[in-house]
């Protein structure tokens, strides 16, 4: 898929993300925009899965850690046909299996998370089975950098340079916001690239919004054989809507009906100049 | 009452542990999909022979309980029969929510293994003693929780968990165990096992306080000539309801006995079936009070709460004069 095909799948992706947030009235709408575009190019240029491999042994796995972004997740697996679109107007209501946080109920999602610090032990489990099998498959992971001082993260961490996963690769979408506030204000986990790469990973910075850099950083994997590797993707909290981005209470804001026409206009008129 | 098994006190009895190591070589012999995965317990766990024989079937994760958990459902997620071994202390506190939303939630087959579980850390401490992992785990739903009794009951454990594909939580102590008879035929989750028969009074134990109960039960009988069903319930969960209200129904009191603090054991979780479904047959709950521990060796500090041979005896004669 070419970059300017990417750009167009993110228009609808966005647009698509607000749409079912206003639906159920809830969501994480800030962060599914800062990690749509990873996802965009995770399932239109990475990943080897599709529906029809959904259970194939050697398939990559992609596991969402910051699992309250699922929205981001659930229209981009509506794309891929994982399951019906009109499924998603159901999204956190009654019974809905598409509830705020990944569940295996739906397919495609590989693992339940939401309790932060989740993803990236599970990713090492899955990659090391890789290893042990000798599979080719790879393992991907999201993580949110305000989910970092999760001590579980560190332990994972360890275990992933010590095993050598480089089939493993996590990407960190730095928005630089969590709840209470800015990141670096709550719990400073800066500089990332240098501590991870204390603890043997290899890594790389990219604007996470960019759909070349994005590209060329997961054509390079591993960035260094036998390390796994680190995509530090630097976003923009509620990208794509001027008056999203960038703003705390967008964590988990819901647009009224005047602010999602205003926002599908910015939306529109972004597609059209592509 | 048939004689028990004499191996009781012998040195050449095995620890559960023993068994389980055994039996985890033995299956792996077969199955290269079996894999221990430990934090730093290759050692306590028994497992340094199973690494030298297989080692590309043993993980270790260092002391990293969470990761241990994490871990151990990414690769079981992909069809791998995962042991995790770890102190059960810790396996079940430090590594809750793990095994919660990792293992239970995400409905990746685990089979958790504590070692040394309830008491059997005696000296070293209330750090090291895990005396809430059945309260803890009876409430996540979609795991079977287990506390074998004897070397024949852990065997079996071993060898269902490894067919199972279901989550589930084994745990046991260190020291020798005795058969507790010479029938040991039936094995089955969720189904405990009568090891004497009686109808004087109901002794409900789980895991190594299942012997001191039924030779509390032979000294009952010997100088008493009270005659007491003893139950074997392995399975803390999913609990074995039809066996509480067949034995329930005798009318008898009921007495449970566990390694485990008093709250939200075998004998709560008991108390509120029996109640629930109308029985009033006098009971009581027999465990490690709400305290941390005394210092000792764990023969020691079941002596100190009266879950020894004499002690559930004691409880039991009370219980009977009060319902006399």
């Amino acid at each position: 898929m070419s970059l300017q095909e990417l750009a167009r799948k993110s228009v609808t992706y966005r647009k698509n993300i607000l749409k079912y947030i206003v639906g159920a009235k809830a969501g994480h709408t800030g962060g599914s925009l800062s990690c749509v575009d990873i996802l965009n190019v995770l399932y239109n240029y990475v990943l080897n899965v599709s529906p029809e491999t959904a259970k194939s042994p050697n398939r990559d796995r992609y596991i969402q850690s910051k699992g309250h972004t699922v929205e981001a997740l659930y229209v981009v697996l509506a794309d891929k046909g994982f399951f019906p679109e009109s499924d998603l107007e159901t999204l956190c209501k009654y019974q809905s299996h598409y509830i705020g946080h990944p569940t295996r109920k739906v397919n495609g999602i590989e693992q339940n998370t939401g309790s932060l610090g989740h993803g990236l032990a599970l990713s090492v489990g899955t990659a090391l089975a890789a290893k042990l099998d000798e599979l080719t498959y790879r393992v991907f992971t999201l993580l949110g950098d305000g989910e970092l001082p999760e001590g579980s993260n560190w332990e994972a961490a360890l275990s992933a340079s010590h095993y050598k996963l480089d089939n493993l690769c996590a990407i960190v979408d730095k928005n630089t916001l969590q709840i209470s506030g800015p990141t670096a204000d709550v719990c400073n986990t800066d500089p990332l690239d240098k501590k991870f790469e204390a603890f043997g990973w290899a890594v790389r910075h990219v604007n996470g919004h960019d759909f070349q850099e994005l590209t060329e950083a997961f054509d390079s994997l591993p960035f260094e054989p036998g390390k796994p590797s680190l995509i530090i993707a630097h976003t923009i909290k509620g990208k794509g809507i001027s008056y999203m981005e960038n703003q705390l209470k967008w964590h988990h804001g819901v647009p009224n009906q005047e602010q999602y026409a205003q926002a599908l206009t910015e939306l529109e008129e972004a597609g059209m100049a592509l | 009452m048939a004689e028990l098994n004499t191996l009781v006190a012998d040195k050449k009895s095995l620890a559960n542990l023993d068994v389980f190591s055994s039996t985890l070589q033995e299956l792996a012999s077969t199955d290269k999909h079996i894999l221990a995965v430990t934090s730093d317990s290759r050692g306590s766990g028994k497992l340094v022979p199973f690494g030298q024989k297989y080692p590309s079937q043993i993980i270790e994760i260092g002391i990293a309980e969470q990761n241990l958990v994490g871990v151990a459902a990414g690769l079981a997620s992909t069809g791998k029969k995962v042991f995790a071994v770890s102190p059960a202390c810790f396996l079940t506190a430090r590594s809750f929510e793990q095994i919660k939303t990792d293992v239970a939630y995400s409905n990746n087959p685990v089979k958790l293994i504590g070692i040394s579980a309830g008491v059997s850390y005696g000296a070293l401490g209330s750090t090291h003693h895990s005396l809430h992992d059945f309260a803890a785990l009876r409430a996540v739903h979609n795991l079977i929780v287990v506390a074998p009794a004897d070397n024949f009951e852990t065997e079996q454990a071993i060898r269902l968990a490894a067919q199972t594909d279901h989550p589930i939580y084994i745990r046991f102590g260190k020291k020798a165990m005795p058969l507790l008879s010479e029938e040991n035929q039936q094995f089955e989750f969720g189904k405990g096992r009568i090891v004497n028969e009686g109808d004087d009074l109901i002794l409900v134990a789980t895991g190594e306080t299942v012997y001191p109960a039924l030779q509390a039960a032979r000294q009952l009988e010997n100088v008493h000539g009270i005659q007491a069903t003893v139950i074997s319930m392995h399975t803390i969960k999913p609990l074995d309801y039809a066996l509480l209200t067949s034995v329930a129904a005798k009318g008898c009191p009921i007495l449970t006995v566990e390694e485990h603090s008093v709250y939200g054991g075998l004998g709560e979780a008991c108390a509120s079936f029996l109640l629930e479904n109308g029985f009033r047959n006098r009971f009581k709950i027999m465990g490690i009070p709400d305290e941390y521990t005394v210092t000792g060796s764990q023969i020691e500090i079941f002596d100190h709460y009266g879950l020894s041979e004499i002690g559930i005896a004691d409880m039991a004669l009370n219980l009977l004069q009060k319902h006399a």
